[in-house]
């Protein structure tokens, strides 16, 4: 897998939130977007999953261009066949038991199911005993882990993981940043993390920092 | 998208249940009027083919028609027995059947009458014989099956024309013998226990010629008649009496002739038609009634009722369009999170919009179902509760045609219902969304 990000430009109005971010992903590697809130991050995501367009430069995922200022780039099929998305607010379908949230990810990401692979990654996880519970069933902890097995059962070439720490304490900061790297590696997928939580810097090897619309290495 | 669309109505089961009981009842009630309309004209047609007149005594025509042909009102009166040999010796006429109502057998009326009976409604013996002796009968088929009579067995009748009427009143001293039993037809005559004209009067101890032959212009002086059918009369305690009630009883039966309580006339030709209602109607004390004009007025007059009925359960099946719209429309937006998600996960455009169309349909489905289960669950029950439904022969199970129809418009209605939250849907701007709750 290879991520390709070439000089992104975006701005709201007069505000230019990104200006000429660049920066490459390769097959396997992890990197950290840090940044504070309201530095870019967010729409930078945005982008790069191919949920907003670019005014300027262009998104590529083995050479596919999933963003692009003009409409000719296939978001849709690009992220649908190549990325696994941790959100936030973690958005888990609350009519779902976590099971059938898995079942429906990759129902749509990847058009079958893998029983073997729900079943080991709920077991990575250790949520396997609460497969049958609904979201709103399941601690913040065992939700967090749910966002994270929906998106690695899709077997997606790159992993991206927006805040996934934010609220969380020290400890389990740690274990999900261990947790993410790990099921990274498992899928094979390439791993980016954007956050405003720079304890995570301590375990990437590679960071960089969003600041007034610029990136850093750092 | 279908087991999604599933989740997301039983996440919310009272409004699912809700709505789906709306259109159930909607659907129960439109096909309950279907049945009872599409049976009741069928049933009647089928009951008064082949039957262009009847002659009772004065009174409602519709009482008579209901009475003599569909055997669901008590009789108007009685006519004279020679009211037969008039019309039967009338060249306009072709068939003059003779009725003598009165008694009946666990709720299933006795009817005394001949063997052109068996022929208008094409009846035929399944097994045993035709009734020859006096107290000889053969049952309909729906009553053998459910009293379970064989040939051979004997029966007593009860006074009156339901179970009810003769509860204290049975025939002891004269019981008939189940010597045929009629093969089915889907006609009254089903429903029904055949006998003799004459037997009917023995019954009642009516003397009478044993011989007596309806074709010809027997003396009928000694023949007689205890009166009125469907009124408790003293003459039924026959049997053990003292010699007191026997010679009291001996004196009103000498006061009685014997006596029909109608006749089913069809017409030879066409003359017939305009000559012989006339005649009846002007110039004697009964009355002719034609079936085919009085069932139009009675469906006439159900219709008018039926209708009103309909129309209410159609604006019923509205409302649960309307409160589907409402559910779906408001589930919309509170669904933005997750319908953003999909969009982001590979789901196109139209297949969140089939999952917001599933829900309406899938709700319409489940209440089209219920309903229709639900009409025919209550149409056993009537057929089992009320005896007038087992009499007009109203079947259970028997669903026509547009029912289809019915399950078809209700769900058209879930659908329409469902297209615009689902259009909705289609416009989520899934980067907006997610980066707002973000």
């Amino acid at each position: 897998m290879q991520l390709q990000v070439d000089a992104i430009g975006k701005s709201y109005g007069t505000t230019a939130v990104l200006k000429g971010v660049s920066f490459s992903l390769s097959d396997g590697e992890q990197a950290l977007l840090l940044g504070p809130s309201g530095s870019g991050k967010s729409t930078l995501l945005n982008i790069i999953c191919g949920l907003q367009r670019p005014d300027q430069g262009s998104v590529a995922i083995d050479n596919q261009v999933i963003a692009s200022p003009d409409s000719t780039a296939k978001s849709d099929e690009v992220r649908r066949t190549s990325l696994g998305i941790v959100f936030q607010t973690l958005r888990l379908v609350s009519a779902l038991s976590l099971r059938a949230n898995l079942e429906l990810a990759q129902k749509l990401q990847t058009g079958r199911v893998d029983s073997g692979l729900i079943d080991e990654s709920l077991d990575r996880l250790d949520i396997s005993h609460r497969a049958g519970a609904r979201p709103f069933q399941l601690s913040q902890g065992e939700a967090q882990r749910a966002a994270i097995a929906r998106a690695v059962v899709v077997s997606p070439k790159l992993l991206i993981a927006d805040e996934p720490t934010s609220a969380l304490d020290r400890e389990n900061t740690r274990r999900v940043a261990e947790l993410l790297i790990e099921m990274a590696k498992t899928v094979g997928a390439g791993l980016l993390i954007a956050t405003h939580d720079d304890r995570l810097g301590d375990f990437f090897p590679q960071n960089y920092a969003l600041d007034q619309g610029e990136l850093k290495s750092c | 998208m279908l087991t999604l669309a599933i989740a997301y109505l039983r996440d919310r089961p009272l409004t699912t249940i809700l709505n789906v009981l709306l259109l159930a009842i909607s659907v129960a009630m439109l096909v309950l009027l279907l049945q009872f309309g599409s049976q009741f004209e069928k049933r009647f047609e089928k009951d008064a083919e082949g039957v262009d007149l009847v002659v009772g005594a004065k009174g409602s025509p519709l009482q008579l028609i209901l009475s003599s042909v569909f055997h669901i009102d008590q009789p108007t009166g009685n006519i004279p027995l020679s009211s037969l040999e008039l019309l039967r010796g009338d060249p306009a006429t072709g068939r003059v059947i003779p009725l003598a109502l009165g008694d009946n057998f666990e709720g299933y009326r006795i009817v005394g009458t001949d063997e052109t009976f068996l022929d208008l409604h094409q009846a035929e013996i399944a097994q045993g014989a035709m009734f020859e002796a006096p107290m000889q009968a053969i049952m309909g088929a729906s009553v053998a099956a459910e009293t379970g009579a064989d040939l051979g067995q004997q029966f007593i009748g009860s006074h009156g024309l339901s179970a009810d009427d003769g509860a204290d009143t049975g025939h002891d001293h004269a019981p008939f013998e189940t010597v045929g039993v009629l093969a089915p037809t889907g006609t009254v005559i089903d429903r029904l226990i055949l006998t003799s004209v004459e037997s009917v009067w023995d019954v009642h101890g009516i003397a009478h010629d044993h011989d007596h032959d309806h074709g010809s212009d027997a003396d009928h002086a000694d023949h007689d008649h205890h009166g009125e059918h469907g009124h408790a009369d003293d003459g039924h305690d026959h049997a053990k009496e003292d010699a007191q009630q026997t010679a009291r009883l001996q004196s009103v039966q000498s006061e009685l002739q014997p006596e029909l309580t109608a006749l089913l006339v069809s017409y030879r030709n066409a003359s017939g038609a305009i000559r012989i209602p006339a005649m009846i109607n002007r110039q004697t004390e009964m009355q002719a009634a034609v079936p085919a004009v009085e069932t139009a007025r009675l469906l006439s007059l159900l219709g008018v009722s039926l209708e009103g009925a309909r129309i209410f359960a159609w604006l019923l099946a509205a409302i649960g369009g309307l409160a589907i719209f409402v559910a779906l429309f408001s589930m919309a937006r509170s669904r933005e999170g997750d319908l953003a998600l999909l969009r982001v996960m590979g789901a196109t455009r139209r297949q969140l919009f089939s999952t917001i169309l599933l829900e309406g349909l899938v709700t319409a489905a489940a209440g089209a179902a219920l309903g229709w289960l639900l009409a025919h669950s209550l149409l056993t029950v009537a057929r089992n509760s009320f005896a007038t439904m087992r009499d007009l022969g109203l079947s259970a199970w028997q669903p026509v045609s547009q029912e289809g129809l019915i399950i078809l418009a209700v769900l058209i209605i879930g659908m329409v219902a469902a297209i615009i939250p689902a259009l909705r849907v289609m416009r989520v701007d899934p980067a907006a969304i997610l980066s707002r709750a973000g």
